[in-house]
């Protein structure tokens, strides 16, 4: 196994100077990333959350499916599992076929499953709630994810903190004076002899140059300090081939690839890397149309990703599962679900109290045909900021006292 | 206010409102090319070379087959970007592809695909709601937001949601009984894959009165758009996303607004020439990162290079760059659309950018670019105002070899934004 070393992540996050300026930050340049990274370097018993998210809106009843329930039957008879069908977890509900690595960890006390998770008035808008859950903010508009307030909070300017391992920067990520770092997938092949040079010139700057060209500049200088290290840091993925497979879900946008950039994650923990916040993402979660075969082979995906990344680094970090909403509770006619609200949220790793939290929502008392939310979703965010990054909650979700302290052991 | 100079606010008219100029283009005076551009378009596009959809025997060969469709109809419409002489036509039925993202991931037929494309080019510059009537019973439309699924009893509101979303009025001025309301009023449609077409089925349709935005009827698609679109915001909101791509990312003051959308209730054309008079299109601070699309066409049209003309594997080198760059025509990302602005200007992305650059310029007649200054050369030949002295001192290290300096001066950043 290829490790990575500091040195080498250092070079890594030459990748990270334009991600800053994409929210107006102080400009950070590469004398800085190394003299503040090598300056507080992480120590080992510091935590690291690892946020996975699920977009699309991923169905939670048939994730974490009440099978036995006479209503979950009743309401998408085509769609449900049966109870023999399920990985059985107790209180009548069970885990989707798809995810026998999670019902392990499960067994072991090791994951813990957030039941009817959500918020008050919930939008079935994809990219609205989903900018509700990144931003934690339901009722107005904020231009700063929660993780980026954090960031603003604690990071000192310094966007090694936190590092997104997808081509773009999720806006969870992005605070008001410091975005976290990207790191994209794919390898770096530069050209080589004088249009090497050539090229290279053309990252400087430019006198009187405007902003998005100045960018343009900036993230070539990038290229050139970060490429040699990033090739075997980030490796190869691979050509995906578009046409591989059938997306009944993908309208609604993310990646896949999940195991890969997991991978990449777990050997930058174990090397010690700067970063105590890491975000990854499985796209294509929503399932209008013929739901069962796509969302099972994205648990599926899913399980197959996390359950080797927990028990990798899972004495290290914590990983948070979630999505922008659960599914509407009656399948409609197409053998799927349309947009809804609550689901359940999954937390694993270091100190995480195994089992369930929160109340599982009703079936037959539902508000307009959705399930009504039981935990709100800023309580699990709370305890993650004490419990995993050592913030008090106050400053990043000012107007939110919950908490959910029983989600991890005393 | 700065202002462009006029060279300069031609070249913009070009990149924005087309894909960027072509040799001698920036000769002409703005008014002549304003004029010119937005022209309706007065050829029918050739024979698409995609073929209808196939009953599916074989399965892999039915894969494989409609994989090589795809590739072609990517090339094809590609191939029309480059050569177009109305490219505001072509400018507009991208600029409709990224409004009403539609991906072939899911809808599987190119043919479909095609036929939706052809829709948008011709009733692109026109009114926006017979356009907007065609699309929300597109065929393909119907199958990427599973419109297909949507019948009386049971309805499916993926179409619904994103119709009053993304494509007619915005988040904001409505609400969760519309959507479910709007729904019922989209039931029935359905999708003949053989015959390339949809068709309502009675039976499938929720004949009863839906209460919408307020408006109680027993509203069916076609009622349900021209409500939607009666609604003063739905054209300030499709002008809000035509100004985003083709001016800036900072939305237009409300006297702006207001002149724009008296022109769109006229029809798109008439938009985009109110656009092009506003001040702030000829704000120098209103730059635009070129789309990986728009830059590799711009690219192409400026240096005569037709990607019609590539064999197979040279297609395929472009095919899996722009897959690298994160835009492949036919495939957005989501329904959202693609991504604007800094998005593109990831380190991940130049290594492909350069690839792209140097097949373009391996197969361009660079000839002309001159041995006294081809670094001034180059830049006449793309269309570039003017070069920073950072950029003229890189390309001078290049400046004797015209297939890489023209590479290294399509990744110039002068050139990867629109200035």
């Amino acid at each position: 196994m290829d490790r990575v070393t500091r040195r080498r992540f250092l070079t890594l996050s030459g990748v990270t100077a334009a991600g800053a300026l994409a929210v107006g930050a102080t400009r950070v340049s590469w004398q800085d990333l190394m003299g503040a990274a090598a300056e507080r370097p992480l120590a080992p018993d510091r935590g690291v959350l690892v946020v996975v998210t699920l977009y699309g809106g991923n169905d939670g009843l048939n994730t974490v499916v009440p099978a036995a329930d006479r209503a979950y039957q009743d309401a998408r008879p085509d769609l449900a599992y049966r109870p023999e069908d399920v990985l059985d977890l107790g209180d009548g509900l069970g885990l989707n076929p798809g995810m026998a690595g999670l019902k392990s960890l499960w067994d072991e006390g090791g994951l813990a499953v957030v039941r009817g998770v959500g918020y008050p008035s919930p939008d079935r808008s994809h990219f609205r709630s989903m900018a509700i859950w990144q931003t934690a903010s339901p009722r107005t508009s904020v231009p700063s994810g929660w993780l980026g307030r954090w960031l603003d909070a604690t990071a000192d300017g310094d966007p090694l903190r936190a590092l997104s391992v997808e081509p773009l920067l999720p806006p969870m990520l992005a605070g008001e004076s410091t975005a976290a770092a990207s790191l994209p997938l794919s390898g770096l092949h530069l050209p080589s002899g004088r249009l090497r040079d050539a090229f290279a010139e053309l990252g400087g700057e430019a006198a009187g140059e405007g902003t998005w060209q100045a960018r343009a500049a900036r993230s070539i200088t990038d290229l050139y300090r970060a490429s040699a290290e990033l090739r075997d840091a980030a490796r190869e993925s691979g050509e995906d081939d578009p046409d591989a497979r059938r997306d009944k879900g993908s309208s609604a946008g993310g990646n896949t690839g999940l195991a890969t950039q997991l991978d990449v994650v777990a050997r930058l923990i174990e090397a010690g890397a700067p970063p105590r916040v890491y975000s990854v993402s499985l796209g294509g979660f929503d399932t209008h149309a013929d739901e069962r075969v796509t969302q099972q082979r994205l648990l599926t995906e899913l399980d197959g990703a996390l359950t080797p990344f927990t028990r990798r680094v899972g004495q290290r970090a914590v990983v948070l599962v979630y999505s922008e909403f659960g599914r509407r509770v009656r399948a409609n006619s197409g053998d799927g679900t349309d947009h809804g609200t609550a689901g359940p949220v999954f937390l694993l790793g270091r100190g995480v109290n195994g089992g369930f939290h929160g109340a599982q929502p009703s079936l037959t008392d539902l508000d307009d045909g959705d399930l009504k939310a039981t935990t709100d979703f800023r309580d699990v965010y709370a305890t993650l900021l004490d419990r995993v990054l050592g913030t008090d909650p106050g400053r990043v979700l000012p107007d939110h006292a919950g908490r959910l302290d029983a989600a991890f052991r005393v | 206010m700065a202002q462009l100079t006029e060279h300069a606010a031609v070249r913009r008219l070009y990149d924005r409102l087309g894909f960027g100029p072509r040799e001698g283009d920036l000769d002409r005076g703005f008014d002549a090319v304003l004029d010119a551009l937005p022209a309706p378009t007065a050829e029918d596009p050739p024979p698409p070379p995609v073929g209808a959809p196939r009953p599916t025997g074989d399965k892999r060969e039915a894969n494989r087959q409609r994989a090589a469709d795809e590739r072609a109809l990517v090339v094809w419409w590609l191939d029309r970007m480059v050569t177009a002489d109305a490219a505001a036509t072509e400018r507009i039925t991208w600029f409709w592809h990224g409004h009403f993202a539609t991906s072939e991931q899911k809808v599987r037929s190119p043919a479909l695909m095609l036929a939706q494309n052809r829709l948008f080019r011709r009733l692109g510059l026109g009114p926006f709601g017979p356009l907007a009537q065609a699309v929300v019973v597109d065929p393909a439309m119907l199958l990427w937001l599973d419109g297909d699924d949507n019948r009386a009893g049971s309805p499916n509101e993926n179409l619904a949601r994103e119709f009053l979303e993304l494509f007619a009025l915005g988040i904001g001025h409505y609400d969760e009984h519309d959507v479910r309301e709007a729904a019922r009023a989209l039931t029935g449609w359905k999708v003949v894959r053989g015959a390339g077409r949809a068709e309502p089925v009675a039976k499938r349709h929720d004949g009863g009165a839906k209460t919408i935005l307020g408006d109680s009827r027993p509203h069916t698609a076609a009622s349900l758009v021209d409500l939607v679109l009666s609604r003063p915001e739905s054209a300030d909101f499709v002008v809000g996303r035509l100004w985003f791509r083709m001016v800036s990312a900072a939305p237009p003051a409300p006297d702006a607004v207001e002149r724009v959308v008296a022109a769109f209730r006229v029809d798109t054309r008439s938009a985009l020439r109110a656009i092009a008079a506003e001040p702030a299109f000829l704000d120098p601070a209103n730059a635009l990162v070129k789309q990986p699309v728009e830059w590799l066409v711009g690219l192409m049209r400026a240096l005569g290079v037709r990607p019609a003309e590539f064999d197979e594997q040279v297609a395929g080198r472009l095919g899996r760059g722009l897959r690298a760059l994160g835009q492949v025509p036919f495939r957005p990302p989501s329904v959202g659309g693609w991504p604007s602005g800094g998005a593109w200007l990831t380190t991940a992305a130049w290594p492909a950018r350069l690839d792209l650059a140097r097949l373009v310029a391996d197969r361009a007649d660079l000839a002309g670019l001159g041995r006294a200054d081809p670094v001034e050369g180059v830049r006449r030949r793309l269309g570039v105002d003017a070069w920073s002295e950072r950029t003229r001192s890189a390309l001078a290290r290049v400046a004797d070899d015209p297939a890489e300096l023209t590479t290294a001066a399509a990744c110039a950043p002068e050139y990867v934004v629109s200035g």
